[in-house]
């Protein structure tokens, strides 16, 4: 039998997607285990015995002062060597829509000049609020993300208040794509990105939606990957209209597959 | 020592804040000089930092350094070219969650407690042309509730660019000895009684009074009570606590009551409502069902999902508060909710909300009572408190609606639902059964007490500083309670508590209460319940409705792990009490007795209400009715009015699809905006089944009559279901009265035609549910609103909301709404009669006349099992309920959602009464459903409904377009999708 990966789906403190997004690494063929925060911070659990940290969606800490800050500053203040050192085995880290969030305030995305400052930010959406809607994205083609490796397009949910990708700088901007490190676009129907509302819900600068470090192991994403495993889930499928090819349950297999081949 | 750090974007163009506040202005407020609004956010620190922390703590936590810019000790504009700002800060004691936040930020960074707390405020600056009038104006009618917030307003003139706004620390200080008073009540005459019951908000009746005296009176209760040191009158602990016990609120003195109907000359005895019809309905479906769990026991009802799971379902209403506060009200009225499925059984995890608004109608342009705040401005505080409270706490709002009246101008309604799973058996034993014996701990949990939600009615009358907590309203903190039922799941789980229940209405007194008559009694040392602040009194303590809070029963000896994981989790948790079988509600204070109430007593030594109720039919004269020319312009109308019109606006901003099991979603259709009947939802990610969720509500046929409108929303709420692929088998209802109040007195003169309003309803509702052997399983009734201002008082319309809980076998049968394909048979089931009393196109052209519809819910029944039959087989496309506007408006609905154009033939339509076309399109009558068929299935379709009424109608064409053909044959509308479309979108496109 094929050893299973093993994940940590962070939990605690407002994150509330850690069901679904154990459920949908476990549908990948991993092993998944939700772990609450404190539990690493008071050392009970550490993340040595995992190849995966999920940080899924949610509102940590109601998104008061801005979203992901005071999350994340648990993670830096508290926790920042042992993520260090799991991040250079070449483990992997996904963070969702929340936890994205908390992924880029700390700085752990995109880290594009390996200093770990915040780069970029996820400000409130240019709408000025929040929404719940199905999106387009396309994998950007030199990605060099190990979690969108031959997605084409998929179609998710966008379900958030502050999504909006912006970069420091022109500087951040160039080096991300010169890195590989945007993974995700929006995209419209017929697959050019997306800069306008709705399609861009959220008024992201060049349709970014996810993003990746420099190694491809560390993403981010606002999109919800785990709320489309189900053909169900799609909001067209008494429609006939959903499709295997589009959902977001290939970002969780593409985790697996690379740990089994890499980690395993 | 106090800092504070201002916070503001570096690009005024981003700040999103600033241009919502920009457009109300305009809008609302018809201020059109303002040119643009900088906002701020201040933090302000009451703790000792130096000036290297606070730059770490604005670099770390505060200031978003991508986007934003920040000061510490000056403020962040100096330059004086704006006219006013205005800063808007909480008042002392209101619950500041980004305050909360912050302090716990500050102490993860700096790695040390902060001695006091943090405090938020939020500054406006206004640049262009505007008096300080309107600078008031702004500050009271936009940007603050003087109720729960301050605000100052300074003019660019008088700025100091070195100090800012004046630092306001609103830390609550009372200068108040806590005491236990003794309530001089045997003595007292029954006016004094009754003057006492008004200074005390205390709501007792003369034959309450009665019965209280009566038992304080008697030799054996003061010889026990002398034991105690307690004198022979009550305390004012025990007072209280025995007034929230019997309030309507608990006690539903209404619906238990003694009533004498009387319809036609006929008197009949009813001898409580609630046990004749509803409980009487359920205890009969109950008998043939076996999945009903738990009934009108527990703080929700509790059905079987499937063999491993129960489902607890709950709607609450939330209306005085959010008359008050829009947005603290609601938001404590959907996390309120959730709590009551916290503390059903041993304790369930959220699935779903629901949720649904009366409102007055927004664009409301008549003069606004004293006290009543502008109907737009509750829809948007209460649509946010929902979109906050269900949002941070994870659970997806998968179906609602608004309706709108003006009789809601004084009270709106506010309804909030939640449902959730639980295990049907937790450690071997059933999840349902709480368990509290004598020597277990009482453990409250979460949030800590303040003066919050005590007597609210009396804060107004109270001597106000600048110190005094704001009571009045309370505003909930999402993210305490989510932490608090994380931990509480997991204490579950872990077999930590034996028993929960909520700390709502009535705090530690109900909640204790409650489980106390499991044991026969408990012990309360009311020291040690955690404070907010100091001052309290000990019946304040008592009664307090301070949120956040659950009260546990634990086993000592497991009380150490139990208090162990929740330290582990953040959430504070104390050991209040223990509970007893002496058959005694005992209460503590610094070891002296407060309170030394008998159980028997204080949970059934009520005296029962005796109330009439007359019946009389309205007679009114026919007025004349016109047909219109135009009957395109009529459904375009009738697509823009408020009740029928799109609420995505809504909608969208609430998440509806967290907890990965979504399904069928509040939006479906082509380009997924189409109204959906109900929401499906997969409770269990590897399951195949789903529940389905709807509501029914038709406030507008209590004009005629409330029987019909009962059963109209019964009938409503579950059509929705079954057009949404529910098993009509297997749909539980929930029961939600909100009334205005039926008992006669003298502000009441018409109480006794209120009051039969409710025993029509009550009639119906046991009619509905034994004949579509749908059992209620929980409800609530709100019986008091109503609103007075300046001698007038304002009504609302007796309303009756129904929330179904249906189970589909595998969810990928659900059906929607939308028409699929061109060329599928259009069939119309059920009958139309010319039942437009009360309809949406009645209201439209302003005729308060005509009959409401019938339900024959029998004949409904049949059909709907029917109909499921077919969906099963696959053969059914979609299915859309005809009720507000009629077959017209649920044609075009499901058209314009599928983006397939319709022809259909009126004179195809099985009808009723008075021939015109314009009632064959509008008429509201129930039990009807406009379906899609697949091609080819039409004679397996017509096959299976043969026993109900039902007709072919029309089909679905390629052309964009929906056209009708009229009685005389000839084409009567030929209508563009898109436009219809465009109708329906633009009204509450906000």
């Amino acid at each position: 039998m094929e050893k299973k990966p093993k994940i940590a789906v962070l939990a605690g403190f407002g994150i509330n997607c850690e069901i679904e997004t154990k459920y949908a690494f476990e549908l990948a063929g991993a092993q998944a285990r939700i772990v609450h925060l404190a539990d690493l911070l008071s050392k009970k659990d550490s993340l040595s015995n995992y190849h995966c940290m999920a940080i899924p969606g949610g509102f940590s800490f109601g998104d008061d002062i801005s979203s992901g800050r005071a999350y994340g500053n648990k993670l830096k203040y508290s926790l920042w060597d042992e993520m260090q050192g799991f991040i250079r085995q070449g483990k992997l880290i996904i963070g969702i829509c929340n936890g994205f969030q908390i992924l880029v305030k700390v700085g752990l995305l995109p880290n594009t000049g390996g200093k770990y400052a915040q780069e970029a930010t996820l400000y409130a959406n240019a709408s000025g609020k929040f929404g719940d809607r199905w999106v387009c994205l396309k994998e950007e083609e030199k990605s060099k993300c190990i979690f969108t490796k031959g997605i084409s397009k998929i179609y998710l949910p966008v379900r958030h208040g502050e999504g909006r990708f912006m970069a420091r700088d022109g500087e951040v901007m160039r080096r991300l794509e010169e890195n590989g490190q945007i993974a995700l676009r929006y995209c419209s129907q017929s697959g050019e990105i997306a800069t306008e509302y709705p399609a861009n819900p959220n008024g992201s600068q060049e349709g970014i939606a996810g993003v990746c470090d420099r190694t491809g192991k560390v993403f981010g994403l606002m999109p919800h990957p785990e709320c489309h495993i189900f053909p169900e889930n799609h909001p067209r499928f008494a429609r006939g209209e959903s499709a295997e090819s589009q959902m977001g349950i290939h970002i969780f297999r593409n985790a697996v597959k690379h740990i089994q081949k890499e980690l395993l | 020592m106090v800092s504070r750090i201002e916070v503001g974007l570096k690009d005024a163009s981003l700040d999103g804040r600033g241009i919502r506040v920009l457009k109300q202005l305009r809008e609302d407020l018809k201020i059109t000089s303002v040119s643009s609004v900088y906002t701020v956010s201040a933090y302000t620190i009451d703790g000792e930092l130096n000036e290297a922390e606070l730059k770490n703590l604005s670099e770390n936590v505060f200031c978003d350094s991508v986007v934003e810019r920040y000061t510490c000790g000056e403020p962040l504009l100096k330059d004086k070219s704006f006219t006013f700002a205005i800063e808007i800060g909480f008042r002392p004691g209101v619950t500041d969650n980004v305050g909360t936040t912050s302090k716990e930020a500050i102490e993860d960074v700096l790695k040390r407690k902060l001695k006091g707390s943090a405090y938020t405020s939020t500054q406006y600056y206004f640049y262009g042309k505007i008096s300080e009038g309107e600078a008031k104006e702004i500050a009271e009618k936009l940007l603050s509730n003087p109720l729960i917030e301050r605000s100052t307003i300074i003019s660019g003139e008088k700025w100091d660019s070195k100090k800012g706004f004046p630092l306001a620390v609103p830390k609550v200080m009372l200068k108040h000895e806590p005491k236990v008073e003794e309530v001089k009540i045997l003595e007292k005459t029954q006016s004094e009684l009754g003057k006492l019951s008004v200074e005390r908000c205390l709501a007792l009746s003369n034959e309450e009074w009665n019965a209280i005296k009566g038992h304080f009176g008697k030799e054996d209760i003061q010889n026990e009570r002398k034991q105690h040191t307690l004198s022979k009158n009550p305390t004012d602990v025990e007072i209280e606590c025995i007034a929230q016990t019997w309030s309507e609120h608990c006690k539903h003195k209404i619906f238990n009551a003694k009533i004498t109907y009387e319809e036609n000359g006929k008197k009949e005895e009813i001898n409580s409502l609630f046990d004749t019809y509803i409980r009487a309905s359920t205890e009969e479906i109950g008998k043939k069902v076996d999945w009903l769990v738990s009934v009108f026991s527990d703080n929700a009802g509790i059905i079987k999902f499937n063999k491993d799971c129960n489902v607890a379902f709950k709607v609450e209403t939330h209306n005085a508060p959010s008359a008050l506060d829009p947005y603290g009200g609601a938001l404590t009225g959907i996390v309120g909710v959730n709590r009551d499925v916290l503390g059903a059984g041993m304790g369930a995890r959220f699935i779903f909300n629901t949720d649904v608004f009366c409102f007055a109608p927004p664009n409301f342009a008549g003069e606004l009572p004293k006290g009543v705040l502008h109907p737009k401005r509750i829809f948007e505080g209460v649509r946010r408190g929902v979109e906050h409270g269900g949002n941070k706490t994870g659970v997806p709002t998968v179906n609602g609606c608004i309706v709108f009246d003006e009789r809601y101008l004084g009270r709106p309604l506010v309804y909030c639902g939640t449902g959730g799973t639980i295990p049907a058996k937790i450690n071997g034993k059933p999840s349902e059964k709480k368990e509290v014996k004598e020597g277990y701990l009482a453990v409250m949990v979460g949030g800590r007490i303040g003066k919050d939600g005590i007597h609210g009615a009396t804060f107004s009358s109270m001597q106000m500083d600048e110190h005094s907590p704001a009571t009045a309203v309370q505003i909930g903190d999402p993210i305490t309670q989510r932490k608090m039922y994380d931990f509480l799941l997991e204490a579950r789980d872990a077999g930590l508590y034996s028993a929960i229940t909520d700390n709502g209405a009535g705090g530690l007194s109900s909640s204790l209460g409650e489980m106390a008559q499991l044991s026969g009694g408990c012990e309360i040392d009311l020291e040690k319940a955690p404070l907010k602040y100091p001052g309290l009194d000990p019946w304040e303590i008592l009664l307090s409705e301070a949120q956040e809070r659950m009260s546990v029963a634990v086993e000592p000896e497991k009380s150490g792990a139990f208090l162990k994981l929740a330290k582990e989790r953040s959430v504070e948790a104390t050991v209040v009490g223990k509970f007893t079988s002496s058959g005694f509600f005992h209460v503590k204070y610094d070891g002296k007795t407060a309170a030394f109430l008998n159980m028997e007593f204080l949970h059934n030594g009520l005296p029962q209400m005796k109330l009439e109720a007359k019946w009389g039919e309205r007679s009114e004269k026919e007025p004349k009715l016109t047909q219109p020319t135009n009957l395109e312009s009529e459904l375009l109308s009738l697509l823009s009015s408020y009740d029928i019109c799109s609420k995505e606006y809504v909608v969208r901003q609430y998440d509806h699809e967290v907890g990965g099991g979504s399904c069928v979603k509040p939006l479906s259709g082509a380009q997924n905006d189409g109204p959906s009947d109900a929401g499906v939802v997969r409770p269990i990610l590897s399951s195949q089944e789903g529940l389905v969720i709807s509501n029914g509500i038709c406030p507008r046929y209590s004009d005629f009559d409330t029987y019909d409108m009962a059963s109209c929303a019964f009938d409503e709420a579950v059509r929705n279901a079954v057009c949404t692929g529910a098993d009509p088998s297997r749909i539980a209802i929930l029961d939600n009265f909100c009334w205005p109040d039926p008992v006669k007195g003298e502000k009441t003169p018409d109480g006794e035609y209120k009051l039969a309003q409710l025993v029509r309803a009550c009639k119906a509702l046991y009619d509905c549910s034994l004949a579509y052997s749908v059992p209620c399983i929980s409800g609530k009734d709100s019986m008091k609103n109503d609103f007075w201002s300046g001698g007038k008082k304002i009504s609302i319309l007796p309303t009756l909301l129904f929330s179904a809980l249906g189970y589909i076998a595998d969810v990928s049968k659900a059906v929607t709404i939308d028409f699929k394909g061109e060329g599928e048979s259009i069939y119309l089931l059920g009958m139309t009669r010319d039942e437009l009393g009360g309809s949406e196109y009645f209201s439209l052209r302003k005729i308060e006349w005509g009959k409401a519809p019938k339900v024959n819910a029998r004949e409904f029944a049949l059909a709907y099992a029917k109909l499921h039959e077919a969906m099963q087989k696959g053969i059914i496309s979609s299915a859309h309920d005809c009720s507000d506007g009629g077959l017209a408006v649920a044609a075009a609905e499901s058209a314009f959602a599928g983006e397939i154009g319709a022809q259909i033939d009126l004179r195809k339509l099985p009808y009723e009464g008075e021939k015109r076309n314009d009632f064959l399109l509008f008429s509201e009558s129930a039990g009807r459903i406009i379906i899609s068929v697949k091609k080819g299935k039409e004679a397996e379709f017509e096959e299976i409904m043969r026993e109900s009424s039902f007709a072919k109608i029309g089909k679905t064409t390629n052309k964009e377009k929906l056209i009708i053909t009229g009685i005389e044959g000839k084409e009567i509308l030929n209508a563009e999708l898109g436009k219809l479309k465009e109708a329906w979108k633009k009204t509450l496109d906000w």
